[in-house]
């Protein structure tokens, strides 16, 4: 026992001693949380507060044209700047100058209200109340194509949305046309009977929650856990830089020649290292609740979480110390340690889903990502934070957490003896 | 006190033997030079006889207990002193000391004293807060001698103690490990400096390619041959003057 009470204050007086090392340890995973959340809220209110330049080329000069102005006007996302050539909006688009373009054909709305007219007169005429043919049903009408012209460093969810945005808009003015086209057809008085083209159907989101005073799911729910997460794994690298230095310096070799077992050694490290992690937790909660509301973001619930929420990350913390331990054993060089240390952590962050939801992966990266410890403290952290879960829900989380740490730490040990059986 | 039976060593990937049927018996209180030539196999017999690397064939005892079947027993019993600095930089001269004792199962006030008394007659206890990184050479080489003697070792392996240190260091060096001798501490040594071994060792061993070529008294051997008026000259006349450059 003496001498893993000496092993954790050598461990101890080593990180103390490096003040550099532990700055960047405890210091930048909160720049990185605060950083993350600040431009995820910040890019959100930007597109609410300023306006995103849009290129219109006006072909139709039409009633299509003007409710398409009227629309994006109306949406107070865009400001619209009218060209005259489609050739210059798609250079200006190409250099990035704008970020998108929308051509609106010639005649479109001629050939929109033509084709509806025809429409509505076929489908008048088969309940009798129509029996001539009008000039309407004379008429071939091609297809009229709206060219959206994207700048190609665009990022394909906000091409995704502002194209469905444009559909909705062009979809609404085409139920509206018919509706009007109806409304001529049937009544010679416009305003003896009017369609109610208001919205019948809405949307309104609601949170699952089991009891009345739970906290609704903010950025900072999902980006705390996520990215304390991420600095919990990151131990790996000075973890495994350390045990690489004891080999470099020739300690390990005087620990071999002295009557202590691997184990001590890996115990030692392992005390500190964890209590590294979860002081990094205490602060990365800390940041969220007390720092976040003064940046105007959203505050950190932790009410009835924190007992639940520590234990994720006391599991999460033993599973990145025995990965660690294991890397730190079987690197040779700080060349190979730190390199693989860092990208594989970026590895287990991404399979974990801290960047992208483990649902919208492929099949094999799901499978993948069941794999990664990263993604079992983040389901457990998620559980706690979003789903109000307690101890119950976490614990098979947790469990694979602590497997992962012993297999982790026993992998170390065996590759230790057979490399320097004697 | 050491008894080495048929003791052989070939690294994996290896042609020839780094140390091949070596026999050798060191007894209790001697001062014991094993000698030779860069790549003789110096280093890979102590590394051996302190269980840092497995011998391929072969078996020894020290104090008459098995290597195979009493590691941690030997371990108590040996002290080594490695070539490099094995001291952490960023820690103190104490800090190392306190670390590495405690691993021997030294604590408390036993633990400080011994660290104290080391300290002080090896001219360090000034220097006993400041980091190791700060120390110079020879500073480094008296604490790297101190965390192997700390708990008192039966039998001490010494693997060039005293490369790369000045004059001063390198006496102070010396007249301690006598003293250790003279309370009882078998020594085992390995050196280049052959001068050093002449005067210091009661008996040495020429090793080259893995065994040993010659074996005594240094004034025996330096009487015994001609010519020489020294261990270089015995040195000489047995390992040759031809470069010794193994990969």
């Amino acid at each position: 026992m003496y001498k893993l009470w000496a092993s954790i204050h050598k461990e101890f007086l080593l990180l103390i001693r490096d003040l550099g090392g532990l700055t960047i340890l405890f210091v930048m995973p909160l720049v990185l949380v605060i950083t993350i959340t600040l431009i995820q809220d910040s890019s959100f209110k930007s597109v609410q507060q300023t306006k995103i330049p849009i290129l219109i080329v006006d072909n139709d000069k039409g009633m299509i044209s003007e409710n398409i102005f009227e629309g994006l006007r109306n949406q107070k996302l865009f400001e619209v700047i009218v060209k005259e050539k489609e050739s210059e909006v798609e250079k200006l688009v190409f250099k990035g100058t704008y970020q998108l373009a929308i051509v609106i054909p010639k005649n479109l709305s001629k050939d929109l209200e033509l084709k509806i007219s025809r429409n509505v007169e076929g489908v008048l005429a088969d309940f009798g109340f129509e029996d001539e043919e009008t000039s309407a049903t004379k008429i071939e009408i091609s297809t009229k194509e709206v060219r959206l012209y994207f700048d190609p460093a665009l990022q394909p969810s906000f091409k995704t949305s502002i194209k469905s945005g444009i559909d909705k808009m062009i979809s609404k003015i085409e139920t509206e046309s018919i509706y009007k086209a109806f409304q001529e057809q049937l009544s010679d008085d416009d305003s003896s009977f009017t369609f109610n083209s208001e919205k019948f159907i809405t949307f309104n989101e609601i949170t699952p929650k089991l009891k009345e005073d739970e906290v609704l799911p903010n950025s900072a729910q999902h980006n705390v856990p996520a990215w304390t997460l991420f600095a919990i794994f990151f131990i790996i690298v000075p973890l495994s830089i350390n045990m690489v230095k004891e080999k470099s310096q020739g300690t390990f070799v005087r620990l071999r020649t002295n009557p202590v077992s691997y184990s001590i050694v890996l115990a030692g490290k392992t005390v500190v290292f964890l209590t590294v992690c979860l002081i990094q937790f205490f602060l990365m909660v800390l940041i969220g609740v007390y720092l976040f509301p003064v940046l105007e973001l959203p505050t950190l619930g932790v009410s009835g979480k924190l007992f639940p929420a520590f234990i994720v990350a006391l599991f999460s913390g033993l599973a990145a110390v025995g990965l660690g331990l294991l890397l730190g054993t079987v690197a040779k060089s700080q060349e190979q340690a730190a390199p693989f240390g860092a990208t594989f952590v970026v590895v287990l962050a991404a399979l974990g889903g801290v960047w992208v939801p483990v649902f919208m992966m492929p099949a094999i990266m799901q499978f993948t990502s069941s794999l990664s410890p990263m993604n079992w403290a983040l389901n457990a952290f998620y559980d706690v934070f979003l789903r109000s879960g307690g101890l119950l829900e976490i614990l098979p989380d947790i469990l694979l957490l602590f497997l992962f740490f012993l297999v982790t730490t026993l992998i170390s040990i065996i590759y230790n003896t057979k490399k320097n059986a004697v | 006190m050491l008894h080495i039976q048929k003791l052989s060593k070939k690294y994996k990937g290896a042609d020839y033997f780094s140390v091949s049927n070596l026999d050798l018996d060191i007894l209790k209180g001697e001062i014991f030079g094993v000698l030779g030539p860069n790549g003789a196999g110096k280093t890979t017999l102590i590394s051996m006889l302190c269980s840092l690397i497995k011998p391929t064939s072969g078996t020894f005892t020290i104090n008459n207990l098995d290597y195979t079947n009493n590691k941690k027993e030997l371990k108590q019993l040996i002290g080594i002193v490695p070539q490099e600095y094995a001291l952490y930089p960023s820690l103190t001269a104490y800090e190392n000391l306190s670390y590495f004792g405690s691993m021997y199962g030294l604590q408390g006030k036993v633990l400080k004293e011994s660290i104290h008394l080391y300290l002080e007659k090896m001219g360090l206890l000034e220097f006993a807060n400041k980091k190791i990184e700060i120390f110079s050479g020879g500073m480094k080489r008296r604490i790297n001698l101190i965390a192997s003697i700390l708990h008192q070792p039966k039998i001490l392996f010494l693997d060039e103690p005293t490369v790369g240190v000045d004059v001063q260091s390198k006496n102070v060096i010396i007249d301690h490990l006598k003293q250790l001798n003279k309370e009882g501490t078998t020594i085992v040594y390995t050196s280049h400096h052959l001068n050093e071994a002449e005067h210091f060792c009661s008996r040495v061993a020429i090793i080259d390619n893995g065994k040993i070529i010659l074996k005594g008294k240094p004034k025996e051997l330096i009487s015994s041959n001609k010519k020489a008026h020294n261990l270089e000259d015995v040195f000489i006349r047995y390992t040759g003057k031809e470069l010794r450059d193994h990969v």
